[in-house]
């Protein structure tokens, strides 16, 4: 059956002028400039960037206040914009033991080289509405300064355990990693592309697979071996150069698990490390992904892989809030001739029920005598 | 030979240093700077500025395999001098003009009789800025350093 779907273009454009100005909010009130977006609602522009996998704070701004600060619309805004950019390059890969450090916390050492620094964080706040911040002529507290003397190095956690030989060693391998946003996901999968998948999913859900290892699902007792948070520098080889250049510095979040393990044939009872890295300043995600990285390594370490935060085809199916929304939210969409024929369907089997139940009654009858 | 080569190596890693600093500059600083330096030979462009990604790598583990975290945009410029040297520029982020004068001043910097005076009025001061700008994040990161003062003296 035929239904017309044309039609529509002037609601369409009188629901998008309602939607800008919507979106200006109350003209009495100043507007955000992007600036303001990307200075003060930092985190989110940091997830923004984080699942539109775009790492570009300006246009993350952008895509915040052009998606009146959801951020799913504005990862998606995102990810749509990059593919009207051509790649020059992929990057040396980032050195996050090199990183400018402005927080790093470690849960399973207290004294290590390089000290708990806390950094800007939330930790340790009440969680009570702070209603100064909502009165007019608010001035923030002044950050303390301080010589880092001979702490200013922060070597890696897990490097002290390696040195003991108690943590796995990570494979060292330059191999060219895989590239979701070239080749579709086949499994079982790389841990290259598993990363890569998570590093880009949503926040929400990678906390919400993290939790269920934490509560059971999945068996995992894991420690915060580190926790660092800063700036590192980017480098490129471009071919007209053929040496190494720094094009900038991006801000990052990195997290490294240490799990128990607890030895196979082949391996000791060592530890072993969940791995998280994030765009921006996510500490939440860098963990989150961090415990999801070491749920699907089960069965690479001879685990039982029962929990679905060990099932690499759920958890990397299902964790891409773009394709998550796009596949749930055409369910808008004009659906009236698969509607029709469901209703042709539903008409007849109804048709037929009702035919069954009229000739029963007949049919026992008829069988009693 | 391999005296050449060394020299070569050399003049690469001071390429690379300036390059790496304007990276890090955008247009109004390094307008700045050149205000108060010798004028620029003039160039012509053979590339953008353009604006493309770069596929951003990490490590598994901090040291492990390279695995793609996510592309970052950035900015390149190629320029051409009247003496035939050629410039280049990679920026992060989509400052045209920061990617255009970088470009222009790494012709000029291959120049050993522009250099000094290059290095010194716009080079040396962007890297001075950069530098003053990471150790005040150092230092506001070091007095955020937890001191475990009554593990201290209970011990």
């Amino acid at each position: 059956m035929y239904v017309a779907v044309k039609g529509g273009e002037t609601a369409i454009a009188n629901a998008h002028a309602w939607l800008d100005e919507a979106r200006r909010g109350d003209p009495s009130v100043p507007e955000l400039t992007t600036d303001q977006v990307a200075g003060q609602l930092t985190l989110a522009v940091d997830r923004a960037m984080s699942e539109g996998s775009l790492y570009d704070p300006g246009l993350g701004a952008l895509a915040v206040k052009q998606a009146r600060g959801d951020g799913i619309e504005a990862a998606f805004l995102l990810r749509a914009y990059r593919t009207t950019l051509p790649r020059f390059a992929a990057s040396l890969p980032v050195d996050t033991g090199a990183m400018a450090v402005r927080r790093r916390v470690s849960a399973t050492y207290k004294d290590l080289p390089g000290g708990q620094v806390l950094g800007p964080t939330f930790d340790y706040t009440h969680r009570l509405l702070d209603f100064a911040l909502a009165a007019e002529g608010y001035a923030p507290a002044r950050s303390e300064e301080a010589e880092p003397g001979e702490d200013a190095a922060f070597p890696r956690v897990t490097g002290l355990l390696a040195g003991e030989g108690l943590m796995a060693p990570e494979v060292a391998s330059d191999e060219e990693p895989a590239d979701v946003t070239r080749t579709p996901t086949t499994y079982p999968a790389t841990r290259a592309l598993r990363l890569q998948r998570l590093a880009r999913g949503d926040e929400g859900f990678l906390l919400g697979m993290a939790y269920s290892t934490q509560r059971g699902y999945g068996n995992s007792h894991p420690f915060v071996g580190e926790l660092r948070q800063g700036s590192v520098a980017v480098s490129i080889v471009p071919e007209e150069l053929g040496f190494p250049i720094e094009i900038g510095e991006i801000e990052v979040t990195e997290c490294e698990m240490v799990n128990q393990f607890k030895g196979s044939r082949s391996e000791p009872p060592q530890f072993t490390r969940g791995y998280g890295l994030t765009f921006g300043r996510l500490e939440r995600r860098a963990m989150s992904m961090a415990l999801v990285d070491r749920a699907l390594r089960a069965e690479e370490l001879g685990e039982d892989a029962t929990a679905p935060a060990q099932n690499e085809e759920f958890v990397l199916n299902h964790s891409d809030n773009i394709e998550a929304t796009g596949f749930l939210e055409h369910l808008k969409l004009p659906h009236y001739v698969d509607f029709q024929s469901e209703l042709e369907s539903v008409r007849a089997m109804r048709a037929q029920v009702e035919a069954e139940r009229a000739a029963a009654p007949q049919a026992f009858k008829e069988a009693a005598e | 030979m391999e005296g050449t080569q060394e020299r070569q190596r050399a003049d690469d890693a001071e390429r690379r240093r300036w390059m790496g600093i304007l990276a890090r500059s955008n247009a109004a600083a390094i307008e700045a700077r050149l205000a108060e330096a010798p004028a620029l030979p003039s160039h012509t462009r053979l590339r953008g500025p353009e604006t493309g990604l770069v596929m951003v790598r990490g490590r598994a583990g901090g040291d492990g395999a390279p695995f793609n975290l996510g592309e970052m945009t950035v900015t390149r410029c190629a320029v051409r001098l009247a003496d035939g040297t050629v410039g280049h520029a990679y920026q992060a982020g989509r400052d045209a003009r920061a990617a255009e004068l970088a470009a222009a001043l790494d012709a000029a910097l291959q120049d050993p009789a522009r250099r000094p005076a290059l290095m010194a009025s716009v080079v040396e001061p962007l890297a001075a800025a950069q530098t003053e700008a990471r150790e005040r994040e150092a230092r506001r990161a070091a007095a955020t350093r937890v001191r475990f003062l009554a593990m201290e003296t209970t011990r």
